[in-house]
């Protein structure tokens, strides 16, 4: 179908504002690709409210230099190796890829980091430091980061068990090949004494918009900081977390298995998702009209706005979400919304342009992919 | 009051974050709230561990090498030459040796940090071989106490010689796994 037949196709009156060249849109339309990952599929346990599960376990090669005080040799013999272990196994290699940190611009360093692949400390690092992924990128490896290895494990919705038992696979198939630091008393040892142990940290991102809007965000933190596991979300002003998301995780990895760290934060998480049930059920009996029209309205300007800001769009696709969920509104596939989360942060926006934007120029084009991903 | 992470427009943002169980506050403008927003959903924590370590292990935060006392500066690590008062600036180690070489210096804060001190979980193949093996003899030793105790001498023995095979497996270098 030619372009004229298109623009009669729809009636979205801001349509000109998305018309690249073919060839402008043949190649966003292929980093568009590219930025989707699995974990933004809104599929696994929980979807609705779990967006994405993450382990990752923390692992250093005996009688080498932590990476931040070892030699640029030492450093590219660890990189080497890893090279050696993944790359040139047969079974393994043909779904891995390897990518040099240093050899990455800028904006696409900041790309990994949005989708969560890669750490603000391996983003900057420049001296034999690399990324293993997997081509579905559910596990991704980081070379030299603080520690020799750091094997991820990214799932969408509740799957801490399985996050666990990948990347320990991983960890197997990794010490097959490498001496480990390895202690009988104090565990993995690591760079930082909070990861020595298990050198595992689990994390859920949490979607807990009826725990916000019925007020009982600050009360359900505190409970959950004080059995032990780390609470991380923005705050705005008074008790309003941007985009109502946070994540959990374990802060403890000395003395406990693994089974024991994963449960714990597993039947917290449980807990949580109880409580933003029952929260929004109270929202559906006492306030449907509204929160229906709160999701319509967020749907309207983020199809029509023509510049927006990434914490207004967060705040809109948190509305949108939870009217998706609660059937409220149709035919918005949370893949899109998970995938908008992450297209629509400065570096993705950066790179799908192919160039660097002010952020005024950036508030522009993320209005415009948003129509683009919403049409 | 003025923003704390550019210091130059008026913070607008009153940003509070929950770690370790601990309140941090941060007043930013407006601006760079939003940066914020769109760069971090922080796997780690970000508050400055340094600080955290030195108060843990009795040493002023922020401090140079120069006002610490003496007597901190006899640790070192004999691997990569990181000091004890360096650790405590930093928050962390130089290499895996850093951990035997400071010790049980490091049992409180450890115990700070997870409520434990000893490692309750997985046990790698190859690097805890050692370990296992050690698990195995010091089982099969009790078995032989037994078995004497039983005046089962003829099985005795045989437990013995199991106990010799297994020992002569273990690397040298004994308790130090290096
Ligand atoms: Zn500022
Ligand atoms: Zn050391």
């Amino acid at each position: 179908m030619d372009k004229e037949e298109r623009a009669e196709d729809t009636n979205n009156p801001m349509d000109e504002i998305i018309r690249g060249s073919e060839e402008e849109n043949k190649l966003q339309q292929t980093r568009r690709m590219e930025i989707a990952s699995k974990w933004m599929e809104g599929t696994g346990p929980e979807a609705d409210i779990v967006i994405s599960t993450r382990v990752r376990l923390a692992r250093n090669m005996r009688n080498f230099p932590f990476p931040p005080l070892a030699s640029d040799e030492q450093r590219e013999k660890v990189l080497k190796l890893a090279e050696d272990v993944f790359l040139k196994n047969e079974e393994k290699s043909p779904e891995l890829q390897i990518l040099n940190i240093n050899s990455l611009s800028p904006v696409y360093r900041q790309v990994l980091l949005e989708k969560h692949l890669i750490s603000p400390l391996l983003s900057k690092e420049n001296r034999f430091s690399a990324l293993i992924l997997r081509d579905d990128e559910v596990i991704s490896i980081m070379v030299n980061e603080e520690d020799h290895f750091r094997i991820q494990c990214l799932l969408p919705g509740l799957q801490l068990e399985k996050g666990w038992q990948e990347a320990s696979r991983y960890d197997d198939f990794l010490e097959a090949h490498v001496d480990y630091a390895f202690d009988e008393e104090k565990g993995y040892l690591t760079a930082c004494p909070t990861n020595v142990g298990t050198g595992l940290r689990a994390s859920v991102m949490l979607h807990l918009p009826a725990i916000v809007l019925t007020q009982q965000i600050n009360r359900i933190l505190s409970a959950v900081s004080q059995v032990g596991l780390a609470v991380r979300g923005l705050y705005g002003e008074g008790t309003e977390i941007v985009g109502n998301l946070l994540q959990i995780s374990n802060q403890i990895t000395l003395g406990q298995s693994e089974e024991e760290i994963w449960q714990n934060l597993y039947s917290v998480t449980s807990q949580l998702i109880n409580q933003e049930k029952n929260a929004r059920e109270h929202l559906l009996n006492e306030g449907r009209e509204k929160i229906a029209d709160r999701a319509g309205r967020a749907y309207g300007i983020l199809k029509y706005a023509r510049m927006i800001d990434s914490q207004e769009v967060m705040q809109l696709l948190s509305d949108i979400r939870l009217g998706v969920d609660l059937g409220l509104l149709k035919d918005v596939p949370v893949k899109v919304l998970n995938e908008l989360l992450v297209l629509t942060r400065p570096g993705c926006l950066q790179y799908l342009n192919g160039k660097t934007l002010s952020p005024y120029e950036r508030d522009l084009e993320r209005a415009v992919q948003i129509q683009k991903w919403l049409a | 009051m003025l923003c704390e992470r550019c210091g130059k427009k008026n913070a607008s943002v009153h940003v509070t974050k929950i770690t370790e169980g601990k309140k941090t506050e941060v007043y930013l403008c407006d601006h760079c709230a939003k940066e914020k927003g769109e760069f971090e959903f922080p796997f780690e924590g970000k508050f400055p561990l340094h600080q955290f370590f030195s108060g843990l292990m009795g040493l002023p935060a922020g401090s140079s090498e120069k006002v610490i006392p003496t007597g901190y500066g006899g640790l070192q690590c004999p691997e990569c030459g990181l000091t004890y008062t360096q650790f405590g600036q930093i928050g962390h180690f130089g290499c895996d040796r850093c951990y035997e070489s400071f010790g049980k210096n490091l049992l409180p804060l450890l115990r700070r940090l997870h409520g434990n001190q000893k490692h309750m979980g997985k046990i790698p193949a190859r690097a805890g071989s050692y370990v296992k093996l050690k698990k195995e003899i010091e089982s099969l030793r009790e078995e032989l106490q037994r078995k004497v105790a039983e005046e089962a001498f003829e099985e005795a023995a045989e437990v013995r010689d199991k106990i010799r095979k297994l020992e002569s497996e273990c690397p040298p270098g004994g308790e130090n796994l290096g």
